[in-house]
């Protein structure tokens, strides 16, 4: 290849150094990803490739509609719950059910506080280390940390230098056992990491904090869904009935003791983000924003589906809380609208991904998808099929396929959403950008980054805790006003149902847009595909050899140490990649494709 | 000296003494003679870390998800001082050679003396390339590391039995663990569930250091400390069972007094789990009590047995006592002629397994 520039506007070079990091851990499922560097260690191509497949639609194909949330809730535990909502807004779509408007706060609460969880845990546990030097918080004076505590958040009651002590001896012990657990191999010693000691100790004294309080915000959707991880959902509306003062309403799902508990997290859970989430980003960002690499497709094409109802069914972009819309080509002032059912604006591509079309020019619309798995490595590639060295580009490389919208690869999730809501003028997440940079000093450029996109994530799980407690607000009023229902059940039972339907659901999951689209036949699913988030940002290559959000991310960064790819770990993880998501389409010929591969 | 489970009580501030009595509850919870409480006491004293190698395969993180949620013990604290989780690619600091190298590492300095955990299983089709872990298939990982394990455990229903990606028609051969071809001959703990209970799984981790060995096990090799019993055996809904109230569909009068989900497909009499004793998320609620009925996510092939809003049996109009029992035993029919009845003479008969001692 040696030199080409993309149609979107990349200069790729592979003649230099190849660095191979596989597998890239701290993240959702199974990846890999390649770069070339040059002579001074710059990022000048970049490879990446999703390394699972499990084949969920195919397994859909034939089952009972109803049963679909629980299947496809499994594509993923970490966004827990996401697909399963998609699915019975894609069923409810296709069968034209009408949810209570008590079903649609209880589903907001519950997609609210997966925005929460899943950005503070990302953050936290698989992101900080990319920023975070946890053998160097040993360094730091508790005294002077419990200083810089108060003074980036003087609400946080965890301030003492006595406190500070305590964890610092207590990571002291575990790093001196010799026993390193997860911090094993780290990349200590890398001049990446650029925070003082005291920084590095607040955040090392935070991710324990955050792994404590993390399985608090959760327990909400316990309350509505039993469990958690994979609470339940239902066709039609919740299945958590609510039993305010009537008999039995001891034993009932939703009660006052119950909605008292949500009342209680929610609250929790607004604390901690306003007084250690944000406070942290903030500080933290204080020391890297020198550090603006990462970009890639952000300054160019991101799409936003919407989600959040404010009233039930309906899905406009006027009653949707989450900013709706596509931006091409990095002009803010046109924000497009997005048809999910328009065959001419998703579609998906094959000729770099391990699936085989009749037509790899051309892409196909979710409703028209086929997937045959055909798994090959192309003639440049190094190694052996079972044992890959290096892969060629110029091939098929990746479990991923290459969802484009009018045949532009485009960047989804927080960062994308907060692009989106800023161009179309929302009013919160405007505020919320304003006030970031300016408590930065940085100009509204530096948003098209790898600290934008980690920043965004922070942002929109404070506007998400203080939605859910909304949420909370309306039920509460609506249960007031009479209306106790959760569920409508007209159409739960299939003999109601017509013969040949089809629809589609979508949401916004913590990592971006995400879609199901669903055929029923005879009250069974004939075809079910889910183009969801990491297929976007993680997608390969097309036909025009654009390439995706993640590789494009990656393009010019320069790194510290070859050997060690913190660069390339801080802006893949700025993602937050779900690969589990990613690699998983499916089709209508799912039947053949249990047999074509048997071995 | 790695720190231990006393000192990580000690330093929030517990006295020797609130630590014994401690102790002792944990003894009783776990049906143990008080004489048993300073034998624990001595094991979270002293004991270092073991090394615990998190393999993931085709999975969703649930489990791990799961895992982190744990409230009593915190997940922070069996990671910082009852484990070492030195390989867990969901969240380990090293990425690439520098994680592998952590497997060879260990497999040299630890053989045989860590434990191997799997959350998801292994494509077998398609040489294996399902699952690509270093450019290589995923079983290949799996195998090499069984083989200098202690002992094995099977996180979840994907590990334990296939779960999701196993259903039919299973298109990459997604494989459990004791039926991967070359998989050690070690021991192999099932935890199913989609997820496990957090405080199941940590009880199994806190159960094996504690005591120095593995947890009895019944036939399917599940722990019997949470998987004799069924979830409809201690529901709390089983008095409507019994009485016959039920819910004849979501939201009605009865789903609104909490009445039995049975007729709206409940797989509770078919499954073993611990969700009706020690509950979800530190004991706050289970499915049943949020109102959906128990799909029978820790059951073998439960993605293959029938609709999740079907009804086990069609038997309609059933009342209080022998009703109950037809009920019974057409829901144990349905698990293959695995179960029988033991007819009781008490209003509430309970339904056993000849598989194991319930």
């Amino acid at each position: 290849m040696a030199t080409i520039t993309t149609p979107n506007g990349f200069t790729l070079d592979d003649s230099g150094k190849r660095v191979v990091v596989d597998p890239v851990t701290r993240i959702e499922g199974h990846m890999r990803c390649e770069v070339n560097l040059d002579e001074s260690n710059v990022i000048r191509n970049a490879v990446s490739t999703g390394t699972m497949w499990r084949g969920l639609e195919v397994i859909l194909k034939g089952r009972d509609p109803r049963d679909a949330w629980a299947f496809v809730q499994r594509i993923c535990g970490v966004c827990t719950g996401t697909h399963a909502l998609t699915s019975v807004r894609a069923v409810e779509d296709a069968l034209g059910i009408d949810i209570p408007e008590n079903a649609n706060s209880i589903r907001n609460i519950m997609q609210l506080s997966l925005q929460v969880h899943d950005h503070l845990v990302h953050f936290y546990h698989l992101h900080a280390l990319d920023w975070v030097n946890p053998v160097n918080a040993l360094k730091a004076d508790p005294k002077a940390t419990s200083a810089l505590q108060q003074s980036v958040s003087p609400h946080h009651p965890k301030s003492s230098p006595g406190y500070f002590r305590d964890v610092q001896t207590r990571i002291r012990k575990f790093i001196e056992s010799g026993q390193l657990g997860p911090f094993k191999n780290g990349y200590w010693t890398n001049p990446a990491y650029l925070l003082p000691p005291e920084a590095d100790l607040m955040a090392v004294t935070h991710y324990l904090e955050a792994l404590d309080f993390q399985k608090e915000i959760m327990t909400v959707r316990t309350i509505f869904g039993g469990k958690d991880t994979h609470p339940n959902w239902l066709v039609g509306g919740v299945p958590c009935a609510i039993n305010m003062d009537g008999a039995m309403a001891a034993g009932a799902p939703i009660n006052m003791e119950r909605l008292n508990y949500v009342r209680s997290v929610t609250q929790r859970t607004i604390d901690f983000v306003n007084n250690v989430y944000i406070p942290d980003i903030l500080a933290i960002a204080q020391f890297y924003k020198g550090w603006l690499y990462g970009g890639g497709l952000s300054g160019k094409n991101v799409l936003a589906y919407g989600d959040i109802p404010d009233r039930a069914n309906d899905y406009s972009p006027e009653n949707l809380m989450m900013p709706h819309g596509a931006i091409i080509n990095g002009n803010l002032k046109e924000v497009h609208p997005v048809d999910l059912r328009d065959p001419e604006q998703i579609q998906e591509f094959v000729p770099h991904s391990w699936y085989k079309y009749p037509d790899e020019a051309k892409g196909l619309h979710p409703w028209d998808g086929i997937t045959e798995p055909n798994y090959e490595l192309g003639p440049n590639a190094k190694g052996t099929k079972t044992n890959i060295l290096q892969l060629d580009e110029s091939a098929k490389y990746s479990w991923i396929k290459a969802p484009r919208w009018k045949g532009h690869a485009m960047e989804v999730g927080p960062l994308a959403r907060y692009i989106v809501g800023y161009a179309t003028g929302h009013e919160y997440f405007t505020d919320q950008i304003n006030r970031t940079l300016s408590a930065l000093d940085l100009p509204v450029s530096a948003l098209f980054s790898t600290l934008g996109r980690t920043a965004a994530r922070a942002l929109e799980a404070q506007w998400a805790a203080e939605k859910q407690m909304y949420f909370l607000d309306k039920l509460i009023a609506n249960i007031k006003a009479g209306d106790s229902n959760t569920a409508n059940t007209t159409h739960f039972d299939p003999k109601t149902w017509p013969s040949e339907v089809k629809g589609v659901g979508f949401t916004e999951a913590p990592r971006g847009a995400l879609g199901h689209w669903i055929r029923i036949k005879d009250t069974k699913i004939e075809n079910y595909q889910c183009v969801v988030p990491t297929t976007w940002n993680g997608s390969p290559r097309d036909s025009e050899n654009n390439i995706g959000a993640f590789e494009a991310s990656l393009m010019n960064t320069k790194m510290e140490v070859a050997e060690e790819p913190v660069e390339i770990l801080r802006t893949l993880h700025s993602f937050d990649p779900c690969l589990a998501c990613s690699t998983h389409v499916m089709s209508e010929d799912g039947e053949e494709l249990a047999t074509v591969k048997v071995r | 000296m790695p720190e231990t489970f006393y000192e990580v009580m000690r330093r929030q501030g517990i006295t020797r003494r609130s630590f014994l009595k401690y102790c002792s509850l944990a003894a009783g919870a776990l049906g143990l003679s008080p004489a048993f409480a300073p034998k624990i006491a001595h094991a979270m004293e002293t004991k270092p870390r073991i090394p615990v190698l998190w393999l993931h395969g085709l999975e969703c993180t649930c489990c791990s998800e799961s895992f982190i949620r744990s409230a009593h013990p915190l997940a922070k604290d069996v990671i910082l001082s009852m484990i070492s989780l030195d390989y867990d690619d969901t969240i380990m600091a090293a990425a690439g050679d520098q994680a592998e190298a952590i497997i060879d590492e260990t497999i040299e300095k630890y053989d045989g003396n860590f434990i191997l955990a799997i959350e998801g299983n292994a494509p077998l089709n398609e040489d294996g390339m399902y699952c690509i872990i270093a450019g290589k298939p995923f079983v290949e990982q799996l195998v090499r590391v069984s083989q200098h394990a202690k002992a094995i455990i099977s996180w979840g229903s994907c590990a334990s039995w296939g779960c999701v990606q196993a259903a039919r028609p299973n298109p990459t051969r997604a494989t459990p663990t004791h039926k991967i071809p070359g998989i050690a001959d070690k021991p192999i703990i099932k935890v199913p569930g989609c997820p496990p209970i957090a405080e199941v799984m940590t009880a199994v981790i806190t159960y094996i250091l504690t005591f120095e060995k593995l947890p009895s096990l019944d036939s399917q090799g599940r722990p019997k400390m949470f998987y004799s019993q069924r979830i409809h055996d201690k529901c709390y809904r089983r008095p409507h069972f019994d009485a016959g109230q039920f819910v004849e569909k979501f939201d009605d009068e009865g789903a609104r007094k909490g009445y039995c989900l049975y007729k709206v497909g409940c797989k509770g009499p078919t499954t073993y789990n611990a969700c009706s004793t020690v509950r979800w998320n530190g004991g706050l609620s289970f499915p049943i009590q949020a109102g959906h009925p128990c799909i029978g996510c820790s059951e073998d092939g439960f993605w293959d047995k029938g609709g999740f809003y079907d009804r086990l049996t069609d038997v309609h109009g059933f009342g209080i006592e022998a009703n109950a029992d037809e009920i019974g035993k057409t829901a144990a029919g349905i698990v293959a002629g695995a179960a029988a009845i033991h007819a009781g003479a008490s209003v509430i008969k309970r339904i056993a397994s000849k598989g194991d001692d319930a």
